[in-house]
């Protein structure tokens, strides 16, 4: 794939993350989905551009805001938005629901909406690629409060002292819930923990998905090469709030606009436009594809079949 | 039978050593599991096994969360690993990934995935004080997503290890540190003679199935691990006066033999429960409200329940032993039935 076409394929993958989690906060609003929502708009860049340093053998784990992880890994907006609806046609048949997407042969373990529960399960993943003598590797998003969580400790401390094929991939958007990170953290930088298990932390400006890609490409090629994790600071922003209706009257105005001016889709058709990448009318054809894309799979999702009651019997053991 | 006898630490450590061998798939993974000049685990079930299987024998940090969601990350990536804690009491530690991951993850994915994973943790109360000495099964039971294993016998432990690592879902070995007859310096004092004549050649016992450990018509004593051992000494002092005690080993708790236990009810009407655990919320509390719901009619004395009292485990050697239920309790419990009707 040529480098424009490579660029313009990040730019729609952004797009369609935003587009999906807006039109998901207007059916949940209006009450036509059931359940609870963690969105992911302002943090794009973040999933988009990791993902695009993973192949398709890679594996990632999620959160409880799993929805763009899922995405930029590439699963459809149809088996995420019918899982979402709680429809049988849902990438977990409705057995999920918005924390749980995922679909491991797309390489995405459903997400785990326990803080900081999925990163042992990436080092074990990628303690069996190191095992088999694979050149996969396992990708841990989470956010910036699962670094203070003990299971942090546990699991990066293994993928150090045994070299393991894992990118640790914070996105700090600044706010634990409702909790500024600087009231529970003392360090400057989540990155500077990576120094008390012996691997490297960066520190990198996760809305800008060129930077995060790069930064992700070189930590998955050290682990690939067997010279083990690496710790990534992603520092974004949540433009959204928390969970459901949170109006985030935490974050203060002046940061919301800030925030606004820097939130990572714009920045990106900005960077395209000044680059000659592509003019604006392919970047409005490339949305409008994207708005499509998303409206058919909430069509097919409402169309689509409930499960049987009973089908929550199923699915224990092999 | 050209077989051998064996205590269950060394029949556990041949099962594990042969599926390791029979499948590359399958790995170790703990805390001081195969350390040279170490222990092979708290209790030796490992000892040496790092000698054949250098690159399968995973010595993890102190860290029981991170080595349990670790053998889950593996077993979703198709290997078979074989997790264990020294202490089952540090399987609360773990709790989050065995409770919400490991048990869920499958159920979450719609059935896609996999999770083909072992769980060890010995059990006991074994003067050690609180934190060293719980049953865990009464936290588990509950819980959806694992099978439970309670091996009481050294062919039992290793036909059980060798079905659960070939099960390929969840499942819980609770083993018992009196009767694992561990030697050398991880010898156990009061320890109870759980060894078999191990067969040659593989065999498993399957999951799920009970088994009848003595014949008999008055009375059914249920019990698992040490407890069964303490029930057939029971059973014995009942014989001396006239009783005729039934001893079920029901050996998994999940899935559980009902029918085994419901045609041995059938035949002697009478059911005596024995714990090693507090008797609040427990697998005699299971048993007894599943007899009530569905076969009441069978039964002409109300079901007792042998269990340790609703404390943590003591220390002294006087309240120890007086907090696990003995043979002369649960004879007494079989006689008190006896007496009702």
């Amino acid at each position: 794939m040529d480098r424009k076409e490579w660029l313009l394929g990040l730019y729609r993958s952004m797009v369609l993350l935003r587009e999906f989690e807006d039109r998901v906060k207007v059916l949940f609003l209006e009450g036509t989905m059931p359940g609870t929502i963690h969105q992911y708009q302002g943090q794009e860049a973040c999933g988009v551009g990791v993902c695009a340093a993973l192949g398709p053998d890679d594996v990632i784990t999620s959160t409880h805001r799993p929805h763009g992880h899922a995405l930029a890994k590439g699963l459809t907006a149809d088996e995420v938005m019918a899982e979402l609806f709680g429809k049988v046609t849902g990438c977990c048949k409705g057995k999920g629901g918005s924390m749980h997407v995922g679909d491991l042969a797309k390489g995405m373990v459903p997400a785990v909406a326990i803080v900081g529960g999925g990163l042992p399960i990436a080092a074990g993943m990628a303690l069996a690629f190191k095992m088999r003598g694979e050149k996969r590797i396992a990708a841990a998003f989470m956010g910036d409060g699962a670094t203070n969580e003990g299971i942090f400790h546990e699991a990066l401390n293994m993928s150090a002292i045994w070299d393991l094929p894992v990118l640790w991939v914070v996105e700090n958007n600044l706010y634990g819930a409702s909790t500024h990170v600087s009231k529970v953290m003392k360090v400057p930088h989540i990155a500077d923990r990576a120094a008390a298990y012996g691997m490297p932390g960066t520190t990198v400006d996760g809305n800008d998905v060129l930077a995060v890609y790069e930064a992700a490409h070189k930590a998955g090629e050290r682990a690939r090469s067997g010279k083990g994790p690496t710790l990534l600071e992603l520092v974004t922003y949540r433009i959204t709030g928390h969970s459901r209706r949170d109006p985030a009257l935490y974050q203060p105005d002046e940061e919301k606009k800030q925030a606004q001016a820097n939130e990572p889709i714009g920045r990106f058709a900005k960077k395209l436009l000044a680059d000659k990448v592509c003019d604006q009318k392919r970047l409005d054809a490339l949305r409008e594809d994207v708005k499509a894309e998303v409206e058919l799979s909430v069509q097919r999702a409402i169309a689509a079949p409930e499960p049987k009651p009973e089908d929550a019997l199923e699915d224990m053991f092999v | 039978m050209s077989g051998k006898r064996l205590g269950i630490a060394e029949a556990l450590r041949e099962g594990i050593a042969e599926e390791m061998r029979r499948d590359p798939r399958v790995f170790c993974i703990g805390e001081d599991i195969a350390i040279p000049g170490g222990w092979g685990g708290a209790f030796t079930v490992t000892y040496g096994l790092e000698k054949e299987f250098a690159d399968r024998m995973v010595n993890t940090p102190i860290a029981e969360a991170g080595l349990m969601g670790a053998a889950l990350g593996a077993a979703m990536m198709g290997m078979r690993p074989i997790a264990d804690v020294q202490y089952s009491d540090f399987l609360f530690c773990a709790m989050d990934q065995v409770a919400n991951q490991v048990a869920k993850m499958r159920y979450m994915s719609g059935g896609k995935l996999t999770v083909p994973m072992v769980m060890r943790a010995p059990v006991g109360v074994t003067g050690r004080g609180s934190q060293h000495a719980q049953m865990m099964e009464p936290f588990f039971l509950p819980l959806p997503g694992i099978k439970i294993l309670v091996p009481a016998t050294a062919y039992d432990a290793k036909g059980l290890l060798k079905a659960a690592v070939r099960d390929g879902n969840p499942v819980l070995i609770f083993e018992h540190k009196l009767l694992y007859g561990s030697k050398g310096p991880r010898s156990e004092s009061g320890t109870v003679d759980a060894s078999s004549d191990i067969p040659e050649g593989d065999y498993t016992v399957p999951i799920g199935k009970g088994i009848v450990r003595r014949e008999g018509s008055d009375v059914t004593i249920i019990a698992t691990l040490l407890m069964m051992h303490r029930a057939m000494e029971a059973a014995a002092l009942l014989e001396k006066d006239g009783i005729s005690a039934e001893v079920i080993d029901p050996r998994s708790l999940v899935p559980f033999d009902w029918d085994l236990v419901k045609t041995s009810v059938t035949k002697t009407n009478r059911v005596v429960i024995v714990e090693e655990s507090p008797k609040r919320g427990g697998l005699g509390a299971e048993i007894a409200a599943t007899l009530a719901e569905e076969m009441l009619d069978c039964l002409v004395a109300p079901v007792k329940r042998v269990a340790a009292p609703v404390t943590p485990a003591p220390f002294s050697p006087p309240m120890e032993k007086f907090y696990i239920p003995d043979a002369a309790r649960i004879a007494k419990a079989a006689k008190e039935l006896m007496e009702i009707s």
